[in-house]
């Protein structure tokens, strides 16, 4: 995701200082996803040489830190960014999945076993948001619970997913065991599952 | 090991059902040990055919185990004679069942109220504890309808008020969010744990993961057995700032 767009979006509410945008952003994402502040500066930075934000004049503060608005521009930009879907793009590495698929052909690792590890791990996170909800809803904090559900929901597909590559395996269990071109190369040029 | 103290709502000790004989034989469950405490709402998730409304059915002796024993706060089912046993069904353990099980000549509040008027209530108070319970799970407007005029889910939604009325230590539910929305699902699941935190038993079985993580804790049945269990819940403090290392 773009913290180009998110310092946008949160500069409709009016001019901010680059350490406010950080408070804020995080406040309202509930901490998620923390930024460091030479991130905010650095795209601030990159924001007003597109000309999407400017700093408000004789807006420093005593530290000599400057306050940034919306321009126009900013603001069609914002606009937009609400209005177009956030594209899928290539898939993202992900691990698991490489994971599984290097243990159905490494010798001596159980698939099964790796799947259930993981299913049961993810089911525990997945409490853990559960609680954390609960604590959202009680202090009435919509912005983190819709956090909160986005991050549930991914789990929960993990899970499901999870639960297919079982019920596939032991369809295929009962099949001829399938080539296994990874095992015969040579392990230098097998791809490390973890670094 | 704990016996039957107070706290121990439900019990199943190396519990076994086998359905039919012979080659025909089905080990729906083998050796499987539970134990739930007040307080506590515990999940099962397993794939179809698991066994797991076997063990829900057995948890709520509606059916009795092949080999092993059924503890109801501290009280051995298989023990009971038919009336004793009755009656724990009726005031110790709430039932959703997989299918609802409704009586579809009697009205929503009418089914709600059933096992409270079976108990000896006078009907307008156990009336007034059904509409009570029906507004807990949003149906205060639907309390005279028929479950056949009603929706899947609001007929669910019924069978929870039924499972929920009284004070029953121990409640059992099979895929009690089948038929909902997932605010609705999850509308259920908060009044479960309510029910739970307010000191019953819960056991619920679901295949769905967003379901079950509202659960203390997740057991994993497969082919009859136990094969995973989460642990105890983590430190939620420690969670805030989950995923900054993504
Ligand atoms: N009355 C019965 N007679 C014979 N076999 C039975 C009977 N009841 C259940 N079984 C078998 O016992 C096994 C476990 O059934 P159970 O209904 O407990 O599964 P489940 O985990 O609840 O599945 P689902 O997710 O589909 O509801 C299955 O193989 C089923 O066919
Ligand atoms: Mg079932």
């Amino acid at each position: 995701m773009s913290i180009r767009n998110g310092l946008l979006a949160l500069l409709e509410d009016g001019a901010m200082y680059g350490y406010q945008l950080r408070a804020e952003f995080e406040a309202r994402t509930g901490a998620t996803w923390p930024l460091n502040i030479g991130q905010v500066y650095t795209t601030l930075g990159r924001l007003e040489r597109d000309g999407l934000v400017v700093p408000v004049e004789s807006g420093d503060d005593d530290d000599g830190y400057r306050r940034y608005a919306l321009t126009p521009a900013g603001r069609d930009e914002v606009t937009g960014w609400f209005h177009t879907p956030v594209a899928r793009g290539a898939p993202p590495r992900d691990e698991l999945a490489i994971k599984l698929a290097l243990a159905l052909t490494v010798p001596g690792v159980d698939v099964n076993d790796v799947v259930r590890t993981q299913r049961t791990s993810t089911v525990r996170t997945l409490q853990d948001y559960t609680r954390l909800k609960v604590r959202a809803d009680e202090s009435g904090d919509l912005a983190w619970l819709l956090v909160l559900d986005s991050l549930v929901f991914q789990a929960e597909a993990e899970i499901r997913w999870l639960d297919h590559c079982e019920s596939r395996l032991a369809r295929f269990a009962d099949r001829p065991s399938p080539t296994r071109t990874g095992a015969r190369q040579p392990a230098a040029e097998r791809i490390p599952v973890r670094r | 090991m704990t016996t039957s103290g107070t706290d121990l709502v439900l019990e199943l000790r190396e519990v076994t059902r086998v359905h039919g004989g012979g080659a025909n034989a089905v080990h729906a469950l083998r050796g499987v040990s539970i134990q739930v405490w007040a307080g506590e709402l515990v999940a099962i998730m397993g794939p179809s055919g698991s066994g797991k409304s076997t063990l829900l059915t057995l948890a709520g002796g509606l059916d009795e185990p092949s080999e092993g024993a059924v503890l109801v706060e501290g009280r051995d089912l298989g023990t009971l004679s038919r009336s004793e046993l009755a009656a724990v069904r009726r005031r110790q353990v709430g039932y959703v069942f997989q299918d609802f099980n409704l009586i579809p000549a009697l009205t929503a509040a009418e089914n709600v109220a059933l096992p409270r008027e079976l108990d000896g209530m006078s009907a307008r108070r156990a009336r007034r504890e059904a509409v009570r319970a029906l507004a807990e799970v949003d149906l205060h407007d639907l309390a005279d309808r028929f479950p056949e005029d009603m929706s899947g889910g609001q007929q669910q939604r019924v069978a929870i008020a039924r499972a929920l009325i009284g004070d029953r230590r121990l409640v059992l539910a099979d895929e009690p969010t089948g038929a909902l929305d997932s605010t609705t699902g999850e509308a259920v699941l908060r009044l479960l744990r309510a029910r739970c935190d307010a000191g019953a038993g819960g056991v619920l079985v679901t295949h769905e993961a967003r379901h079950a993580a509202w659960a203390d804790r997740v057991i994993f049945l497969r082919d009859g057995v136990i094969v995973d269990e989460t642990g105890p819940p983590a430190q939620v403090e420690s969670l805030l700032g989950l995923g900054a290392e993504q």
